[in-house]
């Protein structure tokens, strides 16, 4: 079961929101799937995402995935110390793996809350 | 997709299964790093089922040998293995294999790539027309193949055969039984580690990797899948078909001419013989190095000075190394170790330096 206080895109993605704050990451699922993580790539301050394109990009042995953003607006707080220690994504990728914060202005239309997400990946592994 | 008669196995191991030359095989069990350092250190085990294996046999089958592939089968004595090449006419590889010359001098045995093999099949067919007193008898259905790569390997299989696996030297092979089955037995891998390669038949597959692995466990024995066989293989300095060889290029490109014996004639002899008179290939395959946590991976443009050189064919993360590692096709006067490369990832460089390969040589 995966946590319900947030919600879920497809691509595995996660964010919570707090206000008109969102904050983002991936699921213990994809940080699972795409195993001995290499490199992460995160935006900077500042910049805009916007909902259903990729913000960064996280690299593992086998491949490279961009990562999706479940909202548009404003980054306002980056996880600068998680591209140089990968080792919390796999320990604690709802909380302490977090990626960027957003001052959302609108989100995904394809969202799931937490039973969606995990319906959709029974269904995924087959 | 075919299936090997282990796969109920990989997935009660926990097994992540992934599509590989047509068949569904195993990519990783506890993670691809994890089971690469445990086949330097240990040893791992590995379903091979996907891989092609042919026997020939009859009065003809050297001369049909010699003939199809590009080493000198006249000179393999009675159980031993040499590597080898399919070309064609233009000299461009169709695939790479070995080819074991039986114990009892009856023939040959070849191992096959698993995404060439109809190819292969179909190919040796044709030349097979030429020849009346020649059988071939494609036994992947009816053989299992497992491998046992690392330094605790020969302590391992020993508790599955009473063969003398002392005797069986690096690159020699021996028939005789395995739990009681006969079964066939090869100093070979594809990991730069010592190792066997096993062969059996398939009712007896899923008991003899039941039994290695309980028994080896020990020794540190792991199942390990196709994720880490390719790491280990690409640092061991390895080609594999599709990434350093395929249909455009030549054994000469590749540098796998310790595999062609210019004494017989084989398919494509000419044309390599046309490439050497006319200075040899304009390009070679080297070993790359990088300080980049961006892992090279194929397809990957190689830089020299902004503009595009050449093409990475394998990457990875290297374990036994510490660092991200690539073969790459360049041209021959960027190919000397030490020149400074780039490879570059969405339009950025990342830095690379060529190193001799192999990456990784074992001590013996």
């Amino acid at each position: 079961m995966r946590p319900n206080d947030r919600q879920y895109l497809k691509s595995h993605e996660w964010c919570k929101i707090d206000g008109d704050v969102a904050t983002i990451g991936i699921s213990d699922y994809a940080v699972e799937h795409l195993s001995d993580l290499v490199f992460l790539d995160l935006p900077a301050v500042g910049s805009t995402v916007s909902a259903g394109e990729p913000f960064g990009e996280i690299e593992s042995v086998k491949a490279v995935s961009d990562i999706y953003s479940p909202v548009s607006g404003e980054i306002v707080e980056v996880n600068e110390a998680l591209p140089d220690d990968l080792d919390t994504l796999k320990a604690d990728a709802f909380e302490a793996g977090w990626m960027i914060r957003v001052k959302v202005s609108s989100t995904a239309p394809d969202l799931m809350d937490g039973p969606g997400y995990d319906q959709h990946l029974a269904a995924e592994q087959g | 997709m075919r299936e090997t008669v282990l796969k109920s196995v990989h997935q009660a191991l926990g097994a992540r299964m992934v599509p590989f030359g047509g068949w569904d095989m195993p990519v990783q069990y506890s993670g691809i790093l994890e089971e690469a350092r445990t086949v330097r250190s240990a040893a791992g085990l590995f379903d091979l089922g996907h891989m092609g294996r042919v026997r020939v046999r009859g009065g003809d089958a050297e001369a049909f040998l010699q003939r199809l592939q590009t080493n000198d089968a006249s000179q393999i004595p009675p159980g031993r293995i040499r590597y080898a090449m399919i070309l064609d006419d233009e000299g461009r590889t169709q695939d790479d294999i070995l080819v074991y010359r039986e114990p009892d001098g009856d023939g040959f045995f070849l191992v096959i790539n698993a995404g060439n093999a109809d190819r292969d099949l179909g190919i040796m067919r044709a030349q097979a027309a030429d020849y009346s007193d020649l059988e071939l008898i494609d036994q992947t259905d009816e053989l299992a193949m497992i491998a046992v790569q690392g330094p605790k390997s020969e302590a391992i299989v020993s508790k599955i055969t009473d063969m003398d696996l002392t005797s069986v030297k690096y690159y020699a092979w021996a028939r005789g039984p395995i739990l009681g089955v006969g079964g066939a037995v090869s100093r070979t891998g594809y990991t730069g580690e010592d190792g066997f390669e096993i062969y059996l038949p398939q009712d007896t597959a899923v008991r003899a990797w039941e039994t290695l692995l309980a028994n080896g466990k020990s020794e540190g024995l792991e199942p390990c899948g196709l994720g880490s066989r390719d790491i280990l293989r690409l640092e061991a300095g390895m080609p594999l078909y599709g990434h350093e060889i395929d249909e455009t290029t030549t054994p000469l490109d590749a540098g796998l001419t310790f595999g062609v014996k210019f004494t017989h004639d084989f398919v494509g002899r000419e044309a390599l013989e046309r490439i050497q008179a006319a200075g040899g290939p304009t390009r070679r395959l080297v070993g790359l190095e990088t300080e980049s946590r961006r892992v090279p991976r194929q397809g990957y443009p190689i830089v020299h000075g902004g503009e595009t050189v050449g093409v990475v064919c394998s990457g990875g993360a290297s374990p036994t190394r510490g660092k991200n590692i690539a073969t790459a096709y360049v041209p021959h006067h960027l190919g000397e170790p030490g020149t400074e490369l780039g490879f570059a990832i969405r339009d950025k460089a990342e830095p690379a330096v060529v190193v001799p390969l192999p990456f990784y040589k074992r001590a013996r």
